[in-house]
């Protein structure tokens, strides 16, 4: 037994050269500048970045139980008796995918669990990623450079849709196959061309023997090989931008203040994920989530009450049941514009909004500044309240996706809930648009006035001649700052539409319609106030009545009138 | 053969045709015929006490003889109840449907009122009035002993013929007008015979013609294991289905992993400190 004596360590990154395994490997492919560069990168922290993290984890975790389940799923019509271990459906013909559904929820070890994990994590999966785009809209984060980061995120929430429909379709149950007749319908329901689409879709009449191998190839292969490429898109887009922050003392449009990956944020990252993954497999392990086997295999003649698709199609389906029927016949064909309408319509129309939106804003508002720094919601009203009226039109869609549930459980009329839906979706977004953005006007008057004059303490003082006045505490700086970081906002004036000779000015109607709508977008907006307003109210007040100013937020005041100090 | 040719003019002979046909006739008849109302002697008493009751408590409605009382624009104030048989009193009135608390589009299954016997009795009353299906017996709708093929048989049934409206686990659901079908799981076995049996509020009526005794026998088996099934792979949400499951990865799902967000970025580094 001799004694070896270890090699002394060396430094870190930063001191000396290296050794052992990763110089080998930064010999080989250079490594360590790779490495430096990007361990440092610096990311700011604020709970709403972490919503996309909530999304790409649930992605992670969805990769690996999908593995798991698809060693087991037989992705095939071909009809079998089941003789597996659920007795209700014992002897009962059904395709090898549904039979396979029940074997993993029943005869596999741990299958059932897995099972229901993925599907909860396709439901997070969804759920994080609308709120974190509503987070990247509501807090201008898609503004230039964000543009194309914006659309690939885009992209992704609509194959993320996609995906999960086809997972939800995929066991071959009684809500799936539901499902898919409805999906079959809105092919068909385009113009013209919808029977070939859908005869092309299935292989021929619905549903035929051809579409859940299809499926399968879509759901395991396909789209989640393009997710992938995308969110590697996404990230790398990501770093390349470096993240935004929000204003504040010290931030500015040229740098990035936060803590550096590693050590700090990789820990909480990654702390993060395993959050996820043990809130997802809590779920997994104390909800139900599509008891397939209580819906059986499907059999066109076979329906259920309360048949829904998953949560980030109910908005569609919701739309679909409080369209009123409107079909005409032109020559042959036969326009269903009841379907066509909610089922396909209206999801082009999303999705073309949303895609549109930064370059309409960019061209409206005429600012095509680079952006960094967020705004907060109410510093772009009309931004605020677009995003308010979808919310509701969405939320309205969404609740009549569940009208019968809401029927039934808060004891309504299904009939009247529809028409008032009907209305309500409609009405509702205008109501929003209008409240939100007042609501938002307000706040800026309130932050403005803040910085201005600062809080209300509550004092009351007299002073020798009888006048009352009530102290004031300024903002601290720092908060101060903080209020006041956006822009100002100017409406762009309408350009005359012909010059002193008469003639007509080139682009002059999409010019004025330019200025309109520049009006409507900014023109209510309560700009923060100049630094002249800020330095004559603090002379004005400058005698008696103000307090010194507070380091930190100001907290109320104790029983002696007294500001609280932290 | 020459005794009936020698006899067959006799002047008893056509009254002993006309005797052989009418007790041949009588004796079909006596086997064929629907059975009536079983208002014999014994069940006098109970008849009595039925219609005492049927008249304080239901005549306000369903009209002193019980055959409906219509409204001036035609409409129904409360149906005729002729006809309807043992069974729907027994389940109308077993579950606490009627008597009505209010006009509604519906009756809501609440607390009964009256006892067993007084049930009984209104049942038998109303039974006198008319032929109507009797009060199935526990051999009819006792599914303990049911085989596992009958509970597959049950279930396909089930979803053939109930699901629609009663969803696929009988948590019920929607229909028009502020009509619903009521939750199924949990109600009595004979309860949900004579619901199959009589059609009560909007439901049809699947009479033994449309399903037969042994059919609606194993209807009841499958619900009673479906009843008695564990909650495999969870608390089931109601059986509301995704509408259900979409709240909890919502409020249960976004909500933890946005609080333990906040938690994370409620540590944030700050530039000022």
């Amino acid at each position: 037994m001799s004694q070896t004596e270890a090699p002394a360590r060396k430094g870190g990154l930063a001191a000396g050269p290296l050794a052992g395994p990763t110089a080998w490997l930064d010999d080989r492919v250079g490594l360590a500048t790779i490495v430096k560069k990007n361990l440092r990168k610096v990311f700011p922290d604020h709970w709403s970045f972490l919503l996309g993290e909530i999304a790409l984890y649930s992605f992670i975790i969805l990769l690996l139980s999908g593995t798991f389940l698809s060693v087991w799923f037989k992705p095939s019509m071909a009809e079998i008796i089941y003789t597996g271990s659920y007795d209700p459906l014992y002897g009962i013909e059904m395709s090898e995918a549904y039979a396979s559904t029940l074997d993993i929820s029943f005869d596999v070890r741990g299958g059932l669990l897995m099972r229901q994990i993925h599907h909860w994590a396709a439901a997070l999966f969804l759920a994080a990623m609308m709120v974190h785009m509503l987070r990247v809209f509501f807090t201008g984060a898609y503004r230039k450079p964000r543009e194309l980061n914006w659309l690939v995120g885009l992209g992704l929430l609509q194959l993320g849709i996609i995906e999960g429909f086809a997972g939800y379709s995929l066991p071959d149950d009684l809500l799936s196959g539901t499902g898919l007749r409805i999906a079959e319908g809105l092919m068909r329901s385009i113009p013209i061309v919808g029977t070939y689409i859908s005869f092309f879709v299935f292989g021929g009449e619905f549903p035929g023997n051809e579409f859940i191998p299809r499926l399968y190839v879509a759901h395991v292969l396909l789209v989640p090989g393009i997710l992938l490429a995308l969110i590697t898109l996404h990230m790398v887009l990501l770093v390349y931008h470096k993240h935004t922050q929000w204003p504040g003392p010290g931030r500015t449009n040229n740098n990035v203040v936060g803590y550096p990956l590693l050590p700090v944020y990789a820990a909480k990252a990654g702390g993060f994920f395993f959050v996820v993954f043990g809130v997802t497999a809590l779920m997994g392990a104390l909800f139900q989530i599509n008891p397939v086997w209580v819906f059986g295999p499907y059999n066109p003649s076979q329906v259920t009450a309360g048949s829904q698709p998953d949560f980030y199609m109910g908005w569609l389906d919701g739309a679909l049941r409080i369209m009123p029927a409107w079909e005409f016949t032109i020559l042959d064909w036969t326009f269903s514009m009841n379907v066509f309408i909610p089922g396909v319509a209206l999801m082009g129309l999303l999705f073309t909004i949303l895609g549109a939106y930064p370059f309409v804003e960019q061209w409206v508002t005429g600012d095509r500044r680079v952006h960094h720094l967020l705004q907060r919601p109410r510093n772009a009203p009309t931004r605020t309240a677009f995003g308010a009226a979808g919310i509701t039109a969405y939320g309205l869609l969404w609740i009549s996706g569940g009208n019968d549930i809401i029927a039934t459980q808060f004891q309504l009329d299904f009939y009247w809930i529809t028409r008032l839906l009907r209305v309500l979706v409609f009405v509702g977004p205008v109501l929003a648009f209008v409240a939100t953005r007042r609501v938002c006007i307000g706040l800026q008057r309130k932050d403005a006035e803040v910085v201005v004059h600062g809080f209300e303490t509550g004092i009351i003082t007299r002073s020798p001649d009888g006048e009352y006045s009530e102290r004031h505490l300024p903002l601290s700086p720092a908060e101060a700052w903080t209020l006041s970081a956006h822009d100002r906002t100017e409406p762009a004036g309408l350009p005359a539409a012909s010059d002193h000779n008469g003639v007509a000015a080139p682009h002059g109607r999409v010019e004025q319609v330019r200025g309109r709508l520049s009006r409507f977008w900014v023109g209510h907006d309560h700009q923060k106030p100049t630094a002249d307003e800020v330095r004559e109210a603090h002379e004005h007040h400058a005698d008696d009545d103000e307090l010194e100013p507070a380091e930190q937020q100001f907290g109320g005041v104790n029983e002696l009138g007294v500001p609280r100090r932290h | 053969m020459r005794s009936l040719s020698t006899h067959r003019r006799h002047p008893l002979a056509g009254v002993l045709v006309l005797l052989l046909g009418l007790v041949v006739l009588g004796g079909l008849y006596s086997v064929l015929a629907p059975r009536s109302a079983e208002a014999d002697s014994t069940d006098e008493a109970l008849i009595d006490d039925g219609r005492q009751l049927f008249l304080v408590g239901c005549a306000s409605c369903h009209g002193l003889n019980a055959d409906g009382i219509e409204q001036q624009d035609g409409g129904q104030y409360g149906p005729s109840l002729v006809g309807v048989g043992a069974a729907a009193v027994d389940f109308q009135v077993g579950t606490g449907r009627m008597p009505l608390a209010q006009n509604s589009q519906q009756a809501p299954e609440k607390a009964v009122i009256y006892t067993d016997d007084e049930t009984a009795a209104l049942a038998t009353y109303v039974a006198s009035l008319s032929p109507g299906p009797a009060i199935p017996t526990e051999e009819d709708y006792d599914a303990s002993d049911a085989s596992r093929e009958e509970v597959v048989e049950g279930r396909e049934t089930w979803l053939t013929n109930c699901s629609a409206c009663h969803n696929s686990v009988g948590a019920g659901g929607a229909l028009g007008d502020g009509r619903y079908a009521p939750p199924v799981l949990g109600t009595d076995p004979k309860y949900v015979y004579e619901a199959m049996l009589t059609g009560p509020q909007s439901m049809p009526v699947f009479n033994d013609a449309l399903l037969d005794p042994e059919e609606k026998r194993t209807i009841i088996a499958y619900l009673e294991t479906l009843e008695a099934e564990p909650q495999y792979g969870g608390a089931g949400l109601g059986g509301f289905g995704p509408v259900t499951e979409g709240l909890a990865a919502w409020l249960v799902g976004m909500g933890a992993l946005v609080a333990v967000a906040t938690w994370i970025g409620a540590t944030a580094v700050r530039a000022r400190q």
